[in-house]
């Protein structure tokens, strides 16, 4: 944002970064097109809107606290499973299904916290993927409760609010998950605009300055990755109780890949990154693997590494560059 | 007599085989202004990292305010007001000067613990840390992102950062460290005129803001102290003269590493 220096107070100045900006209006509204457009895609608007939820919730971690995480997906599917099987044990009502998902993913998040916060870079890497491998292989051997690679079948889930059921075409399903997204967004906003959000990108400028400074840095990673495990496991709810299904690779390691190729794909640390990276991916996906089903890996090979030359910041980066060229001229 | 504002007993740290801090005693008085000097790898860099609770002593207690603080994590010892500042610029580059010291004000007053109201909740706050860069001549600067301000400034905004925490004792790392002479003078006028209150030890190898700006000198060598006093009391010990301030008998004395 260009500024003169020292003609607007401080105050201003920080309150102007939590403004609402116009291209962000855009974006959501952009959110309603399928709805008039593309009205046989919602069942796949809906796929890239818990997509999109799943990557914000890395970004909280990856994007602002620096904690790159290579097994993101044993949240989700903690979410996938607590919802799928509070309904195919008799509760299918989607919203509470919701939230007890959101506090099993907590829970683990909140534990295995405490060993996460003590390591930086390569190491917090191997912990991140050894606990999702160590995840996945328990949802595997628990058969009996997981229905193991068959999936994890008799999910049944109830009216929306009593009243919306779920229908073929996707409509409530997209418009569900995109409230959900909605509202989890305007969360995360809040908390990154916060004074614990400014501690989390400290942390992750100079994680070596914090304690110099009085900062509790492994009590504020603690708690952002148990939001995030929180925010992930929702975001599996939302795709086991749209597709009444939840299988093994919904905590799988090509899940955590996938969403940390997405959130680069859009740009680390911009809040919309992860949104704009999921509906990149997920449209590159459906499209290449409609050409060539085997090699669709190929394509995103390609747009991953023309991105990653090109783009250092991800798309978001990009074009946020591009506006303020703009602006300039 | 109060209680000293820092003090350190019998504080020795080895590395292997190499002792980089033997047998410390220091003590400071609230409100002075103290220099430690010596030549390089002296353990003056060392010492303040086992003062701060960045390195853990093989032996010996730290004492603040009669308080021991020699368990205590960093974090705690900078709540409890001991603060440092680094050597090497160790900022947050893609933070602006105002956001970084914004951030260690709301360290300081627990606002970094909320994360459901957002930072234009926090007016006193702000307020603050734009009245300590404007002190510290960073006012116009302060909406720039850390990493694009001048070498100067950057280290301006360390300072910044040790004060936002409300130090009582300021442990500064040679602050002047790679600023010109001129501007390094300013910085040193700065840090002369913060409040009494504060209790300031630096590391300066520049022996006429030594001489200038320290109420009392503590001479390191070889990761022991070689003696402590007012300033004229320094320039005329022989010990001192013969290790530091005449360079040629240095040699002998002079710790073989770095």
């Amino acid at each position: 944002m260009a500024l003169s220096e020292g003609t607007i107070t401080p105050r201003l100045y920080l309150s102007a970064q939590t403004r609402w900006r116009p291209a962000e209006i855009v974006f959501w509204l952009a959110t309603l097109l399928p709805y008039f457009f593309f009205p046989n895609y919602l069942s796949l608007a809906s796929q890239i809107a818990i997509a999109a939820l799943f990557a914000l919730s890395l970004d909280l971690i990856l994007g602002y606290a620096g904690i790159v995480s290579l097994g993101h997906a044993a949240f989700f599917g903690i979410g996938a499973y607590a919802a799928g099987l509070l309904s195919k044990y008799g509760w299918g009502e989607p919203l509470s299904g919701l939230v007890v998902a959101a506090f099993a993913a907590g829970v683990v998040g909140y534990a295995t916290s405490f060993v996460i916060c003590r390591f930086r870079h390569l190491a917090l890497i191997m912990l991140t993927l050894g606990f999702g491998l160590l995840l996945a292989e328990l949802a595997n051997t628990l058969g009996w409760l997981t229905g193991g690679v068959d999936g994890l079948q008799g999910i049944h889930t109830w009216k929306l609010l009593g009243y919306f059921s779920f229908d073929l075409y996707g409509r409530v399903a997209y418009s569900y998950a995109l409230a959900v997204l909605f509202l989890l967004f305007l969360f995360a906003r809040r908390l990154i605009h916060s004074p614990f959000g400014l501690s989390l990108r400290g942390i992750r400028e100079n994680f070596v300055r914090m304690p110099a400074i009085g900062a509790p840095s492994q009590a504020h990673m603690r708690t952002i990755y148990t939001i995030a495990a929180s925010i992930a496991g929702v975001a599996g709810a939302l795709l086991a109780q749209t597709t009444e299904t939840v299988s093994l690779d919904s905590l799988g390691f090509e899940r955590s890949a996938e969403v940390v190729v997405m959130l680069v794909l859009g740009g680390t640390g911009r809040l919309y990154g992860g949104l704009v990276g999921a509906i990149v991916y997920m449209i590159a996906r459906d499209q290449f693997s409609g050409v060539v089903p085997q090699y669709w890996y190929f394509w995103i090979g390609i747009l991953l590494v023309g991105v990653v030359i090109f783009l250092p910041n991800g798309i978001v980066g990009g074009l946020a560059q591009i506006a303020a060229r703009w602006s300039r001229k | 007599m109060s209680a000293p504002a820092l003090a350190t007993r019998g504080l020795s740290k080895s590395f292997g085989s190499l002792a980089v801090a033997r047998d410390v005693d220091i003590e400071l008085p609230k409100g002075v202004r103290y220099a430690l000097i010596g030549p390089n790898g002296a353990g003056k860099t060392t010492l303040i990292n086992l003062i701060t609770g960045m390195l853990q002593p093989d032996a010996g207690r730290i004492f603040l305010d009669d308080a021991d603080i020699t368990a205590l994590a960093p974090e705690q010892r900078v709540r409890r007001g001991l603060v440092r500042t680094y050597q090497i610029n160790s900022l947050f580059p893609h933070l602006t000067a105002l956001e970084s010291v914004t951030l260690a004000v709301c360290e300081r007053t627990r606002a970094a613990r909320t994360w459901w109201r957002q930072l234009d909740a926090y007016p006193h706050e702000i307020d603050e840390a734009y009245e300590i860069l404007t002190a510290l001549n960073l006012g116009t600067a302060c909406h720039r992102l850390t990493r694009e301000l001048a070498y100067g400034q950057q280290r301006l905004l360390e300072i910044a950062l040790a004060l936002a925490t409300r130090p009582k004792v300021l442990l500064l790392d040679e602050p002047a460290a790679g600023v010109p002479r001129d501007e390094s003078k300013e910085l040193f006028a700065a840090i002369a005129g913060l409040s009494s209150d504060i209790t300031v030890l630096f590391i300066e190898h520049d022996m006429e803001l030594v001489f200038r700006f320290a109420t009392r000198i503590i001479v390191m060598v070889g990761g022991l102290v070689l003696v402590q006093g007012p300033p004229h009391e320094i320039a005329n010990d022989p010990q001192v003269r013969a290790v530091y301030l005449g360079k040629a008998p240095a040699r002998v004395l002079e710790p073989r590493h770095g």
